[in-house]
């Protein structure tokens, strides 16, 4: 299994270092075609206005669409969070649409309010530590959509079938509860046809 | 380094993270900061005249105006950084209280203290400090810079400087990972850093923080030049918005920073571009008309 990091820009490299910890083969993704080598995709933290500025071209968002529908999950954090919702606020913009959420965007207020937080995951049980950056806020979560954790009684980590999003960066701690849950999602995944890989 | 583990440290290397492999861009007004956003910058760089101007205007170059910093903060949704005169804490006590994201303590403006730096480990937003080596790069790290950059030439548009400054760096953490412990306590005497940070470098290869690229970059070549010896993402200055085309400059460069291992990349960004800012040979600079040798 290969997992494939959204390299545009961001913090993908921190991604990197959690997958060589867990010792899963990975590869840097930065074009629409590289994405039939990979079995599931993460989308790291960083700017969403710039992402967007190449996943507009070459039929790049349409490509990363399709990904769930070929049996490959996808996992965003903060950025990657926004670009999988529905629905993007303050200011509305493109996105994914594969997790039925609302979500706004640097909803902490500026770099001044983020900070490192504890919260609860349903996937241990145990507190967990979340680093937010600028971090966005889920406003709402759809009936399809489901909670997998909450910090301050607000919802920041959420999934829908293949898609897993948090809205606070896994990748910047030393718990790697929701890697590991991501790589079971794309472990479960069925073979895919003979002379598709 | 007994700071590395503080919360208040982590979120602020985190936010120099997310900056990694993209561009952030030098603007002195809301219209041009709408323009570097559109274009794809990561976070632009609030300041008063582009060191180009400076250089050609003189005069003392001070912190901007708390009124166009709040008009860009307005304008934009990705992050905004400016600019405070070397060791001029008070210039900075008053950008925290805009909340400006990221704090440039910056050789570009003219020094408010010739000796000392900014003590950066008390201000909750995160600093970004040039640097033309690794002492430097040190020194400013155990200060509290949350990021670094190398100073390059700024308002040159001569990416000679910041090619030096990186393959410096770059080349003396190489040395240091081959060197037995003992050398490394010489090492920090003649790099004049803290031997601490000395020994994390040896022992990882890097810098503790992310390492950018800053000072003469004016094209999408400069770009990806850079980023192929080290940089993790770029500052352009005067290079967009003193160019005959800034908005498509800007795109050129976004494309060539994100795919700098790319010549087809490259070369499609480096197309029809207009003309790149005029530039100027270093060499010819007085040491006085330097800004690199501004802070130590």
């Amino acid at each position: 299994m290969k997992v494939g990091i959204l390299a545009l820009q961001g913090d993908f490299e921190a991604h990197a270092r959690v997958l060589e910890r867990l010792g899963v083969e990975w590869a840097y993704v930065k074009r629409p075609n590289e994405l039939a080598a990979v079995d599931a995709l993460i989308i790291p933290g960083g700017e969403t206005t710039t992402m967007l500025k190449f996943l507009e071209s070459n039929g790049f968002l349409e490509a990363l669409r399709r990904l769930p529908v070929e049996g490959k999950p996808l996992f965003g954090t903060c950025a990657g969070a926004i670009l999988l919702a529905k629905e993007v606020t303050k200011p509305p913009q493109a996105s994914l649409g594969l997790v039925d959420v609302t979500i706004e965007r640097n909803a902490y207020g500026r770099q001044v309010s983020s900070a490192v937080r504890r919260g609860r995951s349903t996937l241990t049980g145990a507190p967990l530590e979340m680093v937010f950056i600028r971090a966005p806020i889920i406003r709402r979560v759809g009936a399809e959509a489901r909670v997998v954790a909450e910090c301050d009684a607000l919802p920041v980590a959420v999934e829908q079938g293949l898609c897993l999003l948090a809205t606070f960066h896994p990748e910047l701690t030393s718990d790697t509860a929701l890697h590991e849950h991501f790589l079971q999602l794309a472990r479960a995944r069925p073979a895919a046809p003979a002379g598709r890989r | 380094m007994n700071f590395f583990s503080d919360e208040q440290w982590r979120v602020k290397v985190g936010l120099a993270e997310m900056l990694k492999g993209g561009v952030i861009m030098d603007v002195t007004n809301a219209e041009q900061a709408a323009i570097a956003e559109k274009a794809g910058a990561c976070a632009v760089m609030a300041l008063e005249r582009v060191p180009a101007d400076i250089r050609k205007e003189g005069g003392v170059a001070r912190m901007a105006s708390p009124k166009i910093i709040r008009e860009i903060m307005a304008t934009v949704s990705i992050p905004v950084m400016a600019k405070v005169r070397i060791g001029h804490f008070v210039e900075a006590q008053v950008l925290e209280a805009l909340e400006v994201d990221f704090i440039d303590e910056s050789e570009v403006l003219t020094p408010a203290d010739e000796e000392n730096h900014v003590w950066k480990h008390t201000f909750r937003v995160p600093f970004v400090c040039g640097c033309r080596d690794l002492g430097e790069a040190l020194r400013r790290i155990a200060e509290g810079a949350a990021l670094i950059r190398t100073k390059g030439e700024a308002g040159s548009g001569n990416v000679v400087e910041a090619v030096r400054h990186m393959r410096a760096i770059v080349g003396t953490m190489k040395k240091l990972t081959v060197m037995a412990k003992e050398e490394l306590v010489q090492e920090s005497k003649r790099l004049g850093a803290p031997l601490e940070l000395v020994e994390w470098v040896a022992a990882h290869g890097k810098l503790p923080v992310p390492n950018f690229s800053a000072g003469g970059i004016a094209t999408p070549t400069d770009a990806a030049l850079v980023m192929q010896l080290g940089a993790e993402a770029v500052f352009v200055g005067s290079g967009i918005f003193k160019s005959s085309d800034p908005d498509r400059r800007a795109r050129a460069i976004v494309q060539a920073t994100t795919h700098y291992q790319d010549p087809k990349a490259v070369l499609a960004a480096s197309e029809e571009l207009g003309e790149a800012m005029k530039g100027l040979d270093v060499r010819t600079l007085s040491e006085a008309e330097l800004l690199q040798t501004r802070g130590k």
